[in-house]
């Protein structure tokens, strides 16, 4: 519901709050040009008498004297029958330029307002300062629930790089957004008079003129009595009119006084309505606030990045959500399915079960794990289908799961059924899905099924399970799946440099080259992405339908695709691969991996990894350009045969992309593992994380493990631990 | 329809016997490029004493402007039942407003003056900025305004 609110007014209002968003930084300079160019009335008293008066001097013809709210003070007057007017010393009326108003100004103004378009302009620009605010305040609420509650709303934002973006800009902007968005809207409905600007009543004309002789106006007893810094406009009486008035608009009121006799003749305080308009009139164009104008516009210059983020986000997202045909609104539906999927396959099975439960007769509602709802008014039952990520973690729609399901208050009357997806061959296979089931079991929900797991994808084991839910449940239901081969690319073998025969570890650099895409491809998202080192590319052998993930060691920036493989005995993808010789091809895909990225920024940065583990720490240090400290500890067998990027390493150390490097050898004589150079590094190490460094590790599980205990050690005496930098994004693994 | 409600509006002012004793009059007005927004104008008549007669035309639809057309605000005490349907939108720099209505004959060379008050957004406001005497003589002869208005005719 959320999302909706936020999705649908930021896609079709994007380019109008964008536009509007870009006016209004541009005007909100002008208030604080306004005040560069005025000169400051020193502190003394002056009265709006003694300023006209000095100015009657100078401008025998004046009609008009009007003060910004800037300070700034402009004399109109009239000169051999041509109207002109100056911009004069506010204390000694002395002119200082002529006025000449921008034309360039009210241009950009128009078009904040109205976009040209006049009346109906306006009803657009006042919807999209709606918009505007609907986008604003779900914004908040979907992060401060993404982050994990309000009191994490400021905590560091993770996700894509389009989705950092957004969250932080976002946060920053919000509180000026709001501002400007109420306001405008406040003004929107009082140029329409929806609202009461308190301006629309004239005064009325006065009846008792004197018609004397007039005054000369700084002798004028009223005007005497009023401070220059409540004026507003003084309207001088037409020459020869003895008749006439002069017409004065200050901060408090309205009034109108005789030239004659010098008495204010009629007097109107401003009603509450219009000084509630002057104060977000000041507050929307930060005309006598210009400090605030100038956060209001800084504000605002995010609006546009946060559109084009924003889209991003919304496209990578369905993209990666396969579509589910007869999706049933969440609490129409009888039977809701949730999905947390890393890489897509496990929709394929949520696809399979929720056509089955229609064809059934069921309305059926699937959606990610992450948009657990506090309650689904016409369920009767529920299914959870989740793989794990990584090392027991949970995959990428079901980041949230967990903290949102605290946020459940009532259990449920409908039972649930847990599924879990992985591969056995992981020590922690379907860690994540078991975290699940203890969750709700802890939160005293029912179980539909006992929980049931299928290994690497088993259409077999699925249809079991698909069995047994059919007596559960006192239905016939078939579930017959049929994996999707990923969408994949071409990939040419460009070189391939090979080590760690000698040691029984063949392992090979490999180096493809970047496919190239049409435009139209890239523009319907079917081109190779952009990639970065870390990044898993998945390969998929020959006749099989499974990929296999790889840490890539390169960049878009590199212009070549590259990945680090030892050839495991029996092993179908590595075998393949080994058996390449340049100029053979691979199909393969990108699967981003932001978790593992170095954090921006020029802190040190410790980068732990062994054997084929290098390869994306090696892709980091191609990449740091800029020289930041990286410090590489690498593991290996023995340093002439399995030292992958041996020269390159070298070449990077000269150029200090690589500020540091120790090795550790096992096959050799008195062999080490990296977790004992760790050991020995401990005060350097500390010293470092002291510093603010990340510690990025990637290799095998055991490797990973040693490393996470050696360096529990290392943190020890100075009260810090893996686990505690892991929660500050400080302590990052990739592990296989 | 027009010509019919300006005549409905300025016979209930004036109280002229005679309704059939009208001509149409087209009156153009001509802004020069001021270098502003629209401007608002009220075209209104006033007698051989100075006193507010009745509305003609009023450019401009958003009566919380109207206090900036002081002079015709004053006299016809804000009362905006009397414009209701001689309503247009506001006139553009550099462009022309023209409109064609039916005068009383008993309006011209009777001491009448045709009254234009102009306003313009964050500009100096223009009460009175054309005064035109109503006579016969007079008809097809440009006048010029101080600020916004380039010429004034009326032609009958």
């Amino acid at each position: 519901m959320l999302r909706h609110l936020h999705k649908f007014p930021g896609l079709l209002a994007v380019l109008l709050v964008s536009a509007l968003a870009l006016s209004g930084s541009v005007l909100s300079l002008l208030p604080a040009l306004d005040r560069a160019g005025a000169v400051a009335a020193s502190g003394a008293q002056i009265s709006v008498a003694d300023l006209a008066g000095r100015i009657a001097v100078d401008y025998p013809g004046v009609e008009q004297i009007r003060r910004t709210a800037s300070g700034k003070v402009i004399a109109f007057y009239f000169e051999n029958g041509r109207p002109a007017a100056v911009v004069v010393d506010p204390v000694s009326g002395q002119p200082l330029s002529e006025y000449a108003p921008s034309g360039f100004e009210r241009w950009v103004t128009n078009l904040h307002r109205s976009l040209f378009l006049g009346d109906g302009g306006r009803i657009v620009a006042g919807g999209g300062a709606l918009a505007m605010l609907v986008l604003a305040l779900s914004g908040l609420q979907m992060t401060a629930r993404r982050m994990g509650g309000w009191r994490h709303l400021f905590d560091r934002a993770r996700g894509t790089g389009a989705q950092r973006l957004h969250v932080q800009f976002g946060r920053l902007a919000f509180a000026g957004l709001v501002l400007s968005s109420v306001t405008a809207l406040y003004m929107s409905l009082a140029t329409f008079e929806l609202i009461p600007d308190g301006m629309s009543k004239p005064l009325a004309p006065p009846t008792e003129v004197n018609g004397g002789k007039p005054l000369p106006v700084d002798q004028i007893a009223a005007l005497q009595g009023i401070d220059l810094d409540q004026l507003r406009e003084l309207t001088f009486p037409y020459e020869g009119d003895a008749t006439d008035v002069y017409a004065i608009k200050a901060a408090t009121g309205e009034g109108v006084i005789d030239q004659a006799t010098g008495r204010m003749l009629a007097w109107q305080d401003h009603g509450i309505a219009r000084q509630v308009h002057e104060l977000i009139y000041m507050l929307h164009t930060g005309q006598g606030l210009w400090w605030l104008g100038l956060m209001l516009g800084l504000s605002a210059l995010s609006v546009p990045v946060m559109g084009a983020t924003g889209a991003v986000v919304w496209w990578t997202r369905r993209r990666a959500r396969p579509g589910i045909a007869g999706n049933c609104a969440a609490q129409a539906a009888d039977t809701v399915i949730l999905v947390g999927s890393e890489g897509g396959s496990t929709w394929g099975f949520a696809r399979t079960l929720h056509e089955a439960l229609t064809a059934a007769g069921h309305k059926v509602h699937t959606a990610p794990m992450d948009s657990l709802l506090t309650s689904y008014s016409a369920a009767e039952r529920m299914f959870l289908l989740t793989a794990t990520y990584g090392d027991g973690a949970a995959p990428a729609t079901a980041g949230s799961f967990l903290k949102r399901l605290e946020a459940v208050r009532t259990s449920p009357a409908f039972p649930v059924a847990i599924l879990g997806f992985g591969d056995r061959q992981f020590p922690k296979f379907c860690q994540f899905t078991q975290d699940v089931e203890e969750a709700l079991a802890g939160k005293g929900w029912a179980s539909l099924m006992p929980l049931e797991t299928i290994d690497r994808q088993s259409a077999q084991e699925f249809a079991r399970w698909g069995e047994a839910l059919s007596r559960a449940m006192g239905e016939d239901l078939a579930l017959v799946h049929t994996a999707v081969r990923p969408q994949s690319h071409t990939l040419t073998l460009i070189s391939r440099s090979d080590y760690g025969s000698e040691v029984q570890a063949p392992t090979s650099v490999f180096r493809f080259a970047v496919p190239e895409s049409s435009l139209a491809a890239r523009l319907m998202g079917r081109a190779w992405p952009r990639f970065a080192a870390g990044d898993l590319v998945g390969i998929l052998p020959p006749d099989s339908i499974l990929p296999r993930y790889y840490s890539l060691a390169s960049s878009t920036r590199d212009g070549f695709i590259e990945i680090c493989v030892r050839k495991h005995p029996g092993g179908l993808c590595s075998s393949h691969l080994h058996g390449l010789q340049p100029g053979d091809t691979i199909e393969a895909f990108v699967k981003a991996n932001p978790g593992f990225r170095p954090a921006r920024g020029s802190r040190p940065v410790v980068l732990i990894g062994a054997g084929t583990g290098v390869g994306p720490l090696a892709g980091f240090i191609r990449a740091n350009s800029a020289g930041r400290p990286m410090h590489l500890y690498f593991g290996g067998r023995n340093p002439f045969s399995d030292f992958l990027y041996r020269r390159e390493i070298d070449g990077w150390l000269k150029d200090r992309r690589l500020t540091s490097l120790t090795t550790a050898f096992s096959r050799v004589k008195g062999g080490t593992y990296v977790q004992d150079r760790l050991r020995k590094d401990a005060d350097h190490l500390r010293a470092m994380i002291a510093d603010g460094a990340q510690i990025m590790v990637c290799g095998g599980r055991e490797m990973a493990a040693g490393v996470m205990g050696a360096l529990a050690e290392v943190l020890a005496p100075a009260g810090l631990t893996p686990i505690a930098l892991k929660a500050q994004g400080r302590y990052v693994e990739d592990v296989y | 329809m027009k010509s019919l409600l300006a005549t409905l509006a300025l016979t209930t002012a004036l109280t002229i016997p005679g309704l059939a004793m009208a001509r149409p009059v087209t009156l153009t007005t001509t802004l020069n490029a001021y270098g502003g927004d629209g401007a608002y104008l009220a075209l209104y008549v006033t007698d051989a004493a100075g006193a507010y007669k009745g509305t003609l035309w009023m450019a401009g639809g958003k009566s919380k402007y109207y206090s900036h057309l002081s002079d015709w605000s004053r006299g016809s005490a804000g009362d905006f039942s009397e414009i209701s349907g001689i309503t247009g939108a506001s006139v553009g720099a550099g462009r022309s407003l023209k409109i064609t209505l039916d005068l009383a004959d008993a309006l011209f060379d009777a001491g009448y003056e045709l009254h234009i008050d102009a306003a313009v957004e964050d500009m100096r406001d223009s009460p009175s900025e054309v005064v035109a005497p109503l006579t016969s003589g007079g008809a097809g002869q440009a006048i010029s305004g101080r600020r916004y208005i380039q010429s004034f005719t009326y032609d009958m």
